[in-house]
């Protein structure tokens, strides 16, 4: 029996090694992805880049990061070694244990630990491993960052801290590996919420937040971690909070997205166009909060017709807010009612994913709403 | 008006007055002892709760002058007893069920790995290493006992009776699942068995648990709550929360710590600096004991005592079982990025709960090597043909995304469900649903 385990064991190595292949290949991940990724091209301004997926892009910009500013830690549940989705992976070897560091497994205490760092002058860089078990630290995000400048009355602030956190839909995470909690988030005034369509965007981005002058939430979509890959800078640059990109211009639709969904809707513009000639803008808002209503209304006055999509449930989700600020502002513009094409108001569950996802066939069912209206 | 509730509130003042006023004095009287060495009177400490003494020389309470608390075990290594009062002397029918149990769950769980590694099921955690922890602890409880696990107590579930149709069912999420296919593979669940559905959140189960017992105490039955958990678990704030309910409120309860060294890739070095989850037992007012988690006999002795104490004097009780979790935290995860191959290949060679019990029955005349190539091809095939079975079956009716969210489905649930239902009939070439039973029409 002892014998057997241990065959198991290497066996398991072997596997492992195996899996990791395995995964690396798109068409192993398409096999459960909703979506086909879109490679972004980066700026030449950003300088010499090299190929990298999401999570070796936000091992990159935390790398500039911990580089620049010696006052920078790291830390969250298996950061040590490299982090669950290898994230962190080199950091600690380079940067030294004291910066980058394993915590107890308690994220209240990583989301606190990392405001204290803050208040005191450090940059803090917290890992939340899921974004589904952040909620033992809602308190701490709700009640003491986003209200720290303000209720001292700016004498002390916790901007410095950023909390890093995968999300979404990965094809079979189920219950507690799925979740997008952003609504929840964006609806604290004091936190500022992002969340990437890719990696050039993700290191851009992150740079942003952990430089940013108020506490962060950056959620990173998980299965773009290994799926998406993008020729990145390999230096410091960063891309504004707060700015959507119009990723894909149009004039008959307009939809909004962010994270892993831009990428659905970016297959559902060329569906469109192709089979009922109908020509979308797709807008990545990359910044929930504050968001740039700006440039989504712009789009919406030309095109008089918006679309709105979360892989998170509909019902109090974050669509609402933007189809109630553009039917506020723009009223007159809008040549159908606005369309929210989100997962249902249940938990996510394991086996129904394929029915649960906000997938191009649905959106695409709305673009044909929304244009035959 | 302002008046009247000045007046409303002075009513109390008196009562409440004399009730400290009386309370104080009483334990003033209490706590003035003549010590007749010094010749003059001593004052012990009078702070709401003390039970100590005043000293007069600074000191601090320095752990790492303790020794370290210690592990109670009843067999070694060889599976032999060690001092002969200790041995549960359990009859050959049941320690065969233990040892049966413990390697059918072995068995389940390198099949069901494997099935994994090809793609056949999406997700799996092995329980290699902790079979004793699992068996041991279980099998000491009564049936009636209501367990609330973490995620690695298969074998408890296995003690009870699940039986490997359920297991695997679950782990492909097909129609005979009772959880529908929405949870990941083994978070298993019993209504049957007293054992509460697992969730993948850690440690939201303890304080669940302890409010569980208090349930149990006030329904006068004999029954208390075994809570298990790891020692990473340990550090989230519920496990405080859990603890300190359970102690205050006295609640019949089991903690049952799976001290396996890891909490995926964090050692315990990197979890805590005390002595462990045991030595945090007294600082609750909980009574305590560490044991040999590989040695199922130990494992036995503990729980039934703790069990003894939790119905008979409504209190908590904390186990830490040592034990090393053999194989990687899941499937999703590859140990030799963080610990060696050698250390796990140490605990396998040197000390795993099986081998120890196998040791003992041999040494009984209760087992040979003809029984174990017998039982082990006999349980192996079990597995295969449970497995096979549950492979082919489909997966659940994909209406079954929006039941039980609540009691009844509600009206914008049931608008969501008919949209799924009519947008899936329009685009049927696109889902796979061949893959699942099919709905109504």
């Amino acid at each position: 029996m002892a014998t057997s385990v241990r065959g198991i064991l290497n066996s398991c190595k072997l596997f492992a090694n195996l899996h990791r292949q395995r995964a690396c290949h798109p068409k192993i991940f398409a096999r459960n992805a909703s979506f086909t990724y879109l490679p972004d091209t980066p700026l030449q301004e950003h300088g010499e880049t090299s190929r990298m997926n999401l999570f070796q892009s936000v091992n990159s910009a935390m790398d500039v990061a911990l580089g620049n500013d010696p006052t920078a830690v790291i830390f969250g549940e298996d950061v040590a070694f490299g982090g669950v989705f290898r994230c962190t992976i080199g950091l600690k070897d380079k940067y030294g244990a004291d910066r980058v560091f394993n915590s107890p497994l308690s994220e209240q205490g990583i989301v606190a630990f990392g405001i204290g760092l803050a208040v005191a002058g450090a940059t803090a860089i917290a890992e939340i491993q899921f974004a589904d078990y952040i909620y033992p630290a809602f308190d701490q995000i709700t009640n003491e960052a986003a209200k720290f400048r303000y209720r001292t009355g700016d004498l002390f602030n916790c901007g410095a801290l950023t909390i890093r956190t995968p999300c979404g839909a990965v094809g079979h995470g189920a219950l507690y590996h799925s979740q997008s909690p952003e609504a929840f988030f964006s609806h604290i005034p004091g936190i500022k919420v992002v969340m990437p369509r890719g990696p050039i965007q993700a290191k851009g981005l992150l740079l942003s937040c952990i430089r940013e002058g108020d506490p962060c939430i950056f959620f990173e979509p998980k299965i773009l971690y290994r799926a998406a890959i993008e020729e990145v800078p390999v230096g410091d640059y960063q891309i504004p909070i707060g700015k959507a990109e119009i990723v894909l211009e149009g004039n008959d639709v307009t939809m909004v997205g962010y994270g892993t969904q831009v990428h659905v809707l970016r297959e559902v513009a060329t569906m469109a166009q192709e089979k009922l000639n109908v020509s979308c803008e797709v807008i990545d808002l990359r910044t929930l909060l504050p968001y740039d209503l700006d440039t989504i209304l712009k789009s919406v006055i030309k095109t008089g017709r918006l679309i709105v999509t979360h892989e998170a449930p509909q019902t109090m989700g974050y669509s609402a807010e933007i189809a109630t600020a553009v039917q506020e502002e723009c009223f007159l513009n809008l040549e159908a009612p606005i369309q929210r094409v989100c997962g249902y108001d249940t938990p996510f569950a394991h086996v129904f994913e394929p029915f649960y996802m906000p997938d191009k066939w649905r959106l695409f069912e709305a673009v044909k709403k929304v244009v035959n209206f | 008006m302002f008046t009247r509730k000045l007046s409303r509130i002075s009513k109390f003042l008196p009562s409440a007055a004399y009730r400290n006023g009386v309370g104080s004095r009483k334990l003033h009287i209490a706590s003035v002892l003549y010590a007749p060495q010094s010749g003059r009177y001593e004052e012990k400490p009078e702070f709401p709760g003390s039970k100590s003494k005043f000293i007069h020389n600074l000191k601090f309470l320095n752990p790492d002058e303790n020794e370290g608390i210690p592990v109670y075990r009843v067999m070694n290594r060889k599976g032999e007893i060690l001092t002969e009062s200790e041995d549960p002397k359990l009859d050959k029918d049941t320690v065969i069920k233990m040892y049966h149990d413990m390697t059918l769950l072995n068995t389940m769980d390198k099949i069901l790995y494997e099935s994994q590694r090809q793609g056949r099921i999406s997700f799996y955690m092995t329980n290699f290493g902790e079979e004793g922890t699992h068996i041991g602890s279980a099998a000491a409880l009564s049936p009636h006992d209501m367990v609330f696990g973490q995620y690695r107590e298969a074998g408890v579930l296995m003690w009870r009776g699940f039986t490997l149709d359920q297991f695997m069912d679950q782990c492909y999420g097909n129609c005979n699942d009772h959880g529908q296919g929405k949870q990941m593979p083994v978070h298993y669940g019993s209504k049957e068995l007293n054992f509460v559905t697992i969730s993948s959140t850690l440690a939201t189960q303890m304080p669940q648990a302890s409010g569980a017992a208090y349930a149990l105490k006030r329904s006068g039955k004999d029954r208390c709550v075994m809570c298990y958990f790891g020692e990473g678990a340990a550090s989230e704030g519920d496990a405080h929360a859990a603890f300190n309910f359970a102690a205050t409120l006295e609640c019949p309860i089991i903690f049952f710590c799976r001290n396996n060294g890891y909490a995926i890739s964090t050692p315990t070095k990197d979890q805590y600096r005390g002595d462990g989850i045991a030595s945090r037992g007294a600082g609750y007012g909980m009574m305590t004991v560490r044991v040999d988690g590989n040695d199922v006999f130990a494992t036995y002795n503990a729980t039934k005592a703790a069990r003894d104490i939790c119905v008979k004097e409504c209190r908590p009780v904390l186990i830490e079982a040592m034990t090393y979790r053999l194989g990687h935290h899941s499937t999703s995860d590859d140990s030799s990025a963080y610990r060696s191959v050698d250390e796990a290949a140490y605990w396998d060679k040197q000390d795993t709960p099986i081998a120890r019990l196998r040791h003992f029955m041999l040494a009984k005349g209760w087992w040979n090597e003809e029984m174990e190539r017998e039982w082990k091809a006999e349980s192996k095939q079990m597995v295969m043909e449970t497995f096979a079975k549950s492979e082919a079956r489909k997966k659940p009716n994909p209406e079954l995304l929006f039941t039980e969210v609540y009691k009844n489905m509600e009206w914008h649930i049931q608008k969501q469900q008919d949209a799924m239902k009519k947008h899936v009939m329009n685009y049927k070439e696109h889902y796979p649903l061949d893959n699942f039973e099919k709905w109504e029409q």
